[in-house]
């Protein structure tokens, strides 16, 4: 029986648009029964809550979501939930099914402000709590008289509320304490040497035991999704750099292959070959930045600077074809935006001829060091269904074991031509993580190995109209970014701009399994937990 | 070997001679007081190029290049921006221990500098017990650090100054018990007559084995005590921001870091004048010449370059490995290093009452 049947079936009021991925329009009623049976039910089995997405279609307000099946292929579906009231629109939640649902409702909650039935703790996620109105809504006032920017101390928010639904119909408030009286609270950030960027956590602790960490985030929201409403589509490119810095390429490759799929392009050839080079090129980076970070954080600072010796090298050839070191601006819609530098294959080349040496001596200095060992090994356990339902994908979720590699599982650019094995260790611990890392580092160059010889000669972009238009509808797509799955929507209703832009990223994924894996371990754990996650703030606050 | 008594003599007879006793002694104080205060800014600014420059070394950098000839007044000009910056005072911190608790860390450690013989007859303090003295002395700089963390009332200090507590009062007592198997060895207490009787031989050879264990376990003891790499969990700057010392400015915190730098110099000291005799040349039985020569190199030379070469090691250690966690720290201390320094002192006791000893 095919999933369309078998949600017919489930749901009969159910409608279906194909598109790329299969949509599902239900009712807002029959949501939480065909979410239930999406999670159960052995034909559809969608274990993967993929993506959220809070929607504002001006008559209603809703969520589109996409699922993953990974036990079918890794077979996705979306479903597009839409509720007519806009004073109090309610939806159930699914965050008890998939538990990444529960930070991914908070943020639709701030910025949609759809209430979540069920929810445990319906807070606004980035945003201030008195903030005013819910601003990716398209009537949302942007007045600053609004919100005055604040002259009086923040006070830490510790009220929370959840939805019920009662057995008349009737929804009620029920409020809540995110900490219990008495709890000794530490703050970690905004401003703190190991949180990576601005990010907070809230822990409290008993003498060095940490008992729950809450993360307090949006100290550098940019807004980036409601600037890509006013903006063209050449125009929102550069954002993708700015979100996750060290997975700029594969954020920006992942946003041009939509707009390209949604205009029906083809990329030539030359330009997939550079843009997988570069895609690989920027993991390794990221790596080796995620290995001294991590060694920094652990306290072994010397680790940090050769994990940046040789990161400074892959910066200077970036730096001689892109023009920049940091966002670097590269890709655009139809290729990259630049011809490769004379000296790019012999400095690549230069740089794989090295980087064999520099793992083993990153292996001696801190990896097979007996200290980082007992500091990581066995560490912010998180097993393989909690990597899956959290949708820890990436790096760490492959520390888990799970086999999650966008680029093994929905090929694209040049991934399906060229060999590498997908790094997998069932240690589930931060060291696990760790080493996922270093051997992505390996693999990495064998991909860059197999295709610095045979980049074809050609055109370096397609052409493309001087006013970029895509057609009505809406497109997802995926890439494999440094730090795991990042997924880019875009829903147009044929304008300049997009209608909706959302970016799936994979840290926000990350830092919502903080608190499951640091309860019960020390403060300092807490910081060799996050290093070993190895999320991006900007990433988190798009 | 030039004994420096014969000046400190000369210049007592000078003074009594001209005036009376209490004088004199006043004089002699303020002049050791002046000396002792200016050998302790020195050695603090040395350490701190020092250390920069290695971690420097270690991380393939040059450290500081620009500020004179090879960076050697960065240091200098360190200390004075140290100096003119401002006191910041809090609200909500108990004013009164705020301020005492860098004097009671730097007056411990200057206690401490005091104690240690730089040469023949060059030395300020020599009490009988005088090894027992600098332990005790040595365990008043923690009082400092607690009243620092507690004072501050900031989350992070007092779990910086828990720490701190309690690693240095675990660590104390394998300190302890490594230097009580020298003294085992030694039978006295006295510096002078520890340093005196390693003319032969220094103490590392006279005791072969349990000394080496005991040399061992002192230098891991004394990096934890000193609060450095890879045991600086009380300042963990990755956790606790800067620990106990976090709410401290200006010339407050200057007195934290100058002391971390002096005792990393005293922990080293007096590891060299336990095992690898202190002011005391290399000797080899019986080669008069060699003997000869190593007699020209000066006292202080001798016992400086010894106390640099294991502050080194510790130095090394800080930039190679990680930190260690709480609950290793403590683990490591009372299931493996006091139980082993334990066996180790009744080891050194056997080989002293055999007379199995060099």
């Amino acid at each position: 029986m095919s999933v369309k049947d078998c949600i017919s079936k489930i749901c009969p009021s159910a409608t279906f648009e194909e598109g790329d991925i299969l949509l599902v329009n239900v009712p807002a009623e029959n949501w939480r029964k065909l979410a239930e049976e999406l999670k159960h039910n052995p034909e559809l089995n969608f274990d993967v809550l993929t993506a959220v997405v809070g929607m504002d279609w001006k008559e209603s307000l809703g969520v589109v979501y996409y699922f993953t099946a990974t036990s079918h292929k890794w077979e996705m579906l979306s479903v597009k939930v839409a509720v007519a009231d806009r004073e109090n629109p309610y939806i159930h939640t699914v965050s008890d099914l998939w538990k990444v649902a529960n930070f991914q409702e908070r943020e639709v909650y701030d910025f949609f402000g759809i209430k979540f039935i069920g929810h445990p703790d319906m807070r606004r996620f980035f945003l201030r709590n008195d903030w005013k109105g819910f601003p990716l809504r398209k009537d949302y006032d942007a007045n600053p008289a609004l919100n005055p920017i604040p002259t009086d101390d923040e006070k830490n928010e510790d009220d929370t509320i959840s939805y019920v639904e009662q057995p008349d119909g009737t929804i009620k408030g029920i409020p809540g304490k995110v900490f219990k009286e008495g709890d000794y609270v530490v703050n970690v950030g905004p401003q703190h040497p190991s949180t990576h960027g601005v990010m907070r956590f809230r822990a409290a602790i008993d003498g060095e035991e940490v008992k729950k960490v809450d993360v307090v985030s949006g100290y550098i929201h940019r807004g980036i999704e409601k600037l890509c409403e006013s903006l063209g589509y050449p125009q929102i490119l550069h954002f993708t750099d700015r979100m996750d810095y060290m997975s700029a390429h594969q954020n920006r490759h992942c946003l041009c292959m939509c707009i390209e799929k949604a205009m029906g392009l083809v990329i030539p050839e030359r330009a997939v070959v550079i843009r997988t080079i570069m895609d690989e090129l920027m993991r390794i980076s990221s790596h080796l930045l995620s290995f001294g970070c991590t060694a920094m954080d652990l306290g072994a600072t010397t680790a940090f600077f050769y994990g940046f010796r040789e990161r400074e090298m892959i910066l200077d050839i970036f730096e001689k074809t892109c023009g920049a070191r940091m966002s670097m601006n590269y890709n655009v819609i139809g290729g990259v935006i630049a011809d490769l530098h004379p000296d790019f294959v012999k400095d690549v080349k230069a740089l794989l001829a090295i980087m064999p040496e520099r793992l083993k001596e990153y292996h001696k200095v801190y990896s097979g060091n007996i200290i980082a060992k007992n500091r990581m090994v066995g560490v912010g356990h998180l097993s393989k269904e909690d990597a899956i339902n959290y949708c820890i994908t990436g790096p760490s979720g492959r520390g888990s074991n799970w086999s999650n590699d966008c680029r093994k599982k929905h090929p694209y650019a040049a991934y399906d031509r060229v060999e590498f094995d997908e790094v997998l260790l069932d240690g589930c611990d931060s060291y696990a993580r760790y080493m996922v890392r270093m051997k992505e580092i390996e693999q990495s160059c064998r991909i860059i190995e197999q295709l610095i010889d045979r980049i074809p000669e050609g055109d370096i972009r397609a052409q493309v109209p001087k006013i970029v238009k895509l057609p009505a509808g809406h497109w997802y797509t995926q890439v494999e970014a440094s730090r795991g799955t990042f997924g880019v929507y875009i829903e147009s209703d044929g304008g300049k701009t997009p209608f909706r832009v959302h970016f799936q990223s994979p840290c926000f994924n990350l830092v919502g399994v903080m608190d499951l894996c640091c309860r019960g371990n020390m403060i300092a754990d807490l910081i060799t937990i996050g290093a070993a996650l190895d999320f991006v703030i900007p990433d988190i606050d798009r | 070997m030039f004994d420096f008594g014969i000046v400190t003599n000369w210049i007592n007879d000078l003074l009594v001679g001209c005036m009376p006793v209490w004088a004199a002694t006043l004089i002699e104080c303020v002049i050791i007081g002046v000396l002792i205060l200016l050998a302790y800014t020195v050695l603090a600014l040395f350490y701190i190029l020092y250390e920069r420059k290695l971690c420097a070394w270690f991380q393939c950098r040059l450290g500081p290049m620009r500020v004179g000839p090879w960076g050697l007044l960065q240091v200098f000009a360190d200390m004075f921006k140290i100096l003119i910056k401002e006191l910041i005072s809090l609200k909500g911190t108990d004013k009164f221990l705020f301020k005492l608790a860098p004097y009671i860390i730097i007056t411990s450690s200057v206690v401490m500098l005091a104690c240690l013989p730089w040469g023949r007859g060059l030395q300020i303090i020599d009490y009988n017990i005088g090894i027992f003295f600098i332990l005790a002395v040595s365990s008043v700089g923690v009082l400092g650090i607690l009243l620092a963390g507690w004072s501050s009332n900031n989350k992070y200090t007092l779990i910086g100054a828990m720490r701190s507590g309690a690693q240095m009062i675990s660590y104390e007592l394998s300190l302890g018990l490594a230097l009580m198997s020298i003294v085992v060895l030694a039978g006295t207490m006295n510096i002078n007559e520890l340093v005196a009787q390693q003319e032969r031989c220094w103490f590392i050879f006279q005791g072969w084995l349990p000394a080496v264990v005991a040399f061992v376990i002192y230098v891991i003891a004394a990096t934890a005590e000193t609060n450095r790499g890879p045991f600086d969990l009380p300042e963990a700057e990755h956790e606790l921001t800067a620990g106990y010392h976090t709410e401290y400015s200006g010339i407050h915190f200057g007195f934290f870091y100058l002391a971390e730098y002096l005792n990393l110099f005293i922990v080293s000291g007096i590891a060299s004048l336990m095992f690898l005799g202190g002011w005391m040349p290399f000797h080899i039985a019986g080669l008069d010449c060699f003997n000869m020569v190593m007699n020209w190199i000066p006292g202080p030379i001798w016992f400086l370059a010894k106390a640099f070469f294991i502050s080194y090691v510790i130095i090394w250690f800080k930039w190679t490995f990680p930190r260690v966690r709480i609950d290793q720290m403590l683990a490591l201390e009372w299931k493996y290093m006091m139980p082993f320094a334990l066996v180790n002192l009744i080891v050194m006791a056997v080989f002293v009452a055999f007379g199995w000893t060099f």
